[in-house]
């Protein structure tokens, strides 16, 4: 592993040009952006770095503060939502038969082939009020109603006069289904990998040892997948905290996330330097949860887990 | 040869069959209290299987398994009398020692200080008292397979299975384990059940063998017994080494069978008591540490005796093999001979012209 102190040639050909990739399209803009959470708005056009903390000052307005604190919530539900739907499925694919494996995971990683904005419209085409999840419950209503008044009891309308379509779209709720939608993936594939390597004899002992099948999976499973569910968690939570795309097309009025805010500030209200400021604070929050993995993650190691 | 022992494990028309495949084919055992019995086969005889079905991993196709007079049928693996050691030991790593020895106590609604008194004492028993606090990637295999074994015994249950449990070891820990895994059953009084493929490991440690193949039991009976009389040319030959001469019956008189082989000059004599019919085909097994080399034909004439030619010589330690052609048609015989005196002073070498002769009370003769 160490073979590249020996070629040191070999070495700076092959790591300068992703190194100057970085610097120049990363670190420097990244350090331009964080300058300028120091400036003001001079004029129109125009920023001064005065070194003013007075961006931070009003990011921590309550009325961001909510906005920053509604971007956690939907995040940490579209994360516990991912978690639990796509556990069962990573176990799924990890017990299904070898020949049925990859095809599961294909299907997993399918919608990643798909525009980001197309599959946000295909929801929209799904969810809106003559979307497909209402004429689905229609057809439901229907088809009750038909066995009620086969059953003689038709004109009691037991089930309202008429059908109601759900309000599915434009509001939270939409913001998060979309969000566990888009990032559902990102869970599943860490949680098979961390599955895949379970020794299926643990699972055996647990049970031959007296535990029920939940039992062995709350004290056995769940434990061992620790760093998949972590990895999960961090590669949902993240990307979802800073959605942009989603609760623009699928929220509400009142559903705006932290990205559409600083959008805004680049974009609609031009004041870069404020919404340099709120993409630091962002950045701040993703390196808090960094930090939890890192912790947890040391603390599984010094456990002999994982 | 039949147990007086109080059955405990009843297998009656097992089956277990994946599609158009029989893992196991209409076994039928009966395990008695308190014995070590081994359950001893190549790989995909489907020992394991049947072990398997007895912990309830594994549901038959057909048949029944009755375990302490419960019929097994229906009852999934955690409400089974029974415990496993893994063949991976499957300890948790996540778990302390202790807390993987108490785990089927806890499961099981124990209360907390009787965990860790009984787990403790499981832990004692196995030599690893002092182990309790380590973390499984602490310990060596030995170790881990010890907590394994706690782990099974702490629930105290009525038989022990164990899958291969020596297989992983090295073969200094695996001679030292047989022994160990002997005396803890005489001292637990539980019956156990392993499952090896080495016959060595069988042999040494159990009551009785059931020796499988494609499914079946092929033969049941005591190590000796096994060693000594095999049923059948499968038998013979998995358990330990064999020469093997086809011929036909040539005669009976009494007990005693003399079968004409291709290749040897004079039949094979054999006393035994049951006879296969004149004119069948039928096979002389001869161990080789049965067979005598000597200079000159022996002068009892009720001695089989065959002229042969010492080509190679495999020295192992403690035996040395002589691999002698009789015959072109026939395959090398194979003679151990005991390294008694020092290597120098062997009284055969190579291409040495000798005598082979074994006694009629030496071999068997087997018609399948």
């Amino acid at each position: 592993m160490e073979d590249w102190r020996r070629t040191p040639l070999v070495f700076w050909v092959t790591s300068l040009p992703p190194s100057l990739w970085l610097i120049v399209f990363f670190l420097i803009p990244l350090a331009l952006v964080w300058v300028m959470s120091f400036g003001e708005l001079d004029g129109l056009v125009d920023i001064k770095i005065t070194g003013t903390l007075a961006n931070y000052e009003r990011a921590l307005d309550p009325l961001y503060l909510e906005v920053f604190g509604k971007s956690l919530l939907f995040a940490g539900f579209t994360t516990v939502i991912s978690l639990v739907v796509g556990f069962p499925v990573a176990l799924a694919i990890v017990f299904a038969s070898p020949r049925w494996r990859p095809i599961l995971l294909l299907l997993v990683i399918l919608p990643f082939w798909t525009n980001l904005l197309i599959r946000t419209y295909a929801l929209i085409a799904v969810l809106r009020v003559r979307g497909f999840a209402n004429f689905s419950l229609e057809w439901l209503w229907d088809q009750g109603n038909t066995v009620l008044a086969l059953l003689g009891l038709g004109s009691y309308q037991l089930l309202g006069e008429r059908f109601e379509p759900l309000e599915l779209l434009y509001n939270n709720s939409a913001v998060v289904i979309g969000l566990v939608y888009v990032h559902m993936p990102f869970m599943i594939l860490p949680l098979y990998a961390a599955l895949e390597r379970l020794d299926r004899s643990l699972i055996e002992a647990a049970l031959d040892l007296g535990a029920s099948q939940f039992r062995a999976f709350l004290t056995v499973v769940v434990p061992l997948a620790l760093p998949g569910i972590i990895s999960g968690g961090i590669l949902v939570f993240i990307p979802a905290l800073g959605s942009f795309l989603t609760p623009d097309l699928l929220g509400g009025t009142d559903s705006q996330m932290i990205a559409n805010v600083i959008e805004r500030q680049f974009k609609g209200a031009n004041d870069w330097p404020f919404g340099a400021a709120l993409s630091f604070l962002l950045m701040y929050l993703t390196f808090a949860a960094l930090t939890v993995r890192a912790l947890v993650n040391r603390r599984a190691e010094r456990r002999g887990g994982a | 040869m039949s147990t007086e022992l109080s059955p405990i494990v009843e297998i009656t028309g097992v089956s277990k069959r994946f599609g158009s495949f029989a893992a196991v084919d209409d076994v039928n055992l009966t395990i008695g209290q308190g014995e070590f019995f081994a359950l001893l086969g190549p790989s995909g005889c489907g020992k394991t299987t049947l072990l398997r079905m007895l912990a309830g991993l594994e549901l038959p196709t057909e048949g029944r398994i009755i375990i302490d007079g419960q019929d097994m049928s229906g009852v999934p693996a955690n409400q089974r009398p029974v415990n496993m050691v893994f063949q991976s030991y499957a300890v948790f790593p996540h778990m302390s020692v202790l807390d993987n020895v108490g785990y089927g106590l806890k499961v099981s609604g124990v209360a907390r200080s009787e965990i860790r008194e009984r787990a403790q004492d499981a832990l004692a028993l196995v030599k690893l008292g002092d182990f309790g606090h380590r973390m499984p990637d602490q310990l060596s295999g030995g170790q881990r397979q010890r907590v394994a074994l706690a782990r099974a015994l702490v629930k105290r249950p009525k038989v022990l299975l164990l899958d291969e449990p020596l297989s992983a070891l090295d073969a200094k820990l695996r001679e030292q384990m047989r022994l160990e895994l002997v005396n803890l059953q005489e001292t637990v009084g539980i019956t156990f059940v392993i499952v090896t493929h080495d016959q060595d490991e069988a042999l040494s440690m159990a009551s009785r063998i059931a020796v499988m193949e494609a499914g079946q039991v092929r033969q049941l009976a005591p190590p000796a017994e096994l060693y000594e009389f095999p049923k059948t040319r499968f038998v013979a030959d998995f358990i330990g080494s064999v020469n093997m001469f086809e011929g036909k019956v040539e005669a009976v008189e009494g007990d005693v069978i003399r079968l004409s082989c291709p290749g040897l000059e004079r039949p094979i004599e054999v006393e035994q008591p049951d006879t296969p019919p004149i004119g069948s085909t039928a096979w002389a097994a001869l161990r080789p540490e049965k067979i005598d080399i000597s200079k000159e034909p022996p002068p009892d004439p009720t001695v089989n005796t065959t002229p042969g030619k010492i080509e190679e010589i495999t020295y192992l330690g403690e035996v040395s093999i002589y691999h002698v052609r009789i015959s072109d048609v026939l395959p090398l015989v194979k003679v151990a001979m005991a390294n008694i005196d020092r290597v120098t002073r062997r009284p055969f070498t190579w291409e040495d012209e000798v005598y082979l002769c074994w006694t009629r009370q030496c071999g068997v003769v087997l018609d399948r």
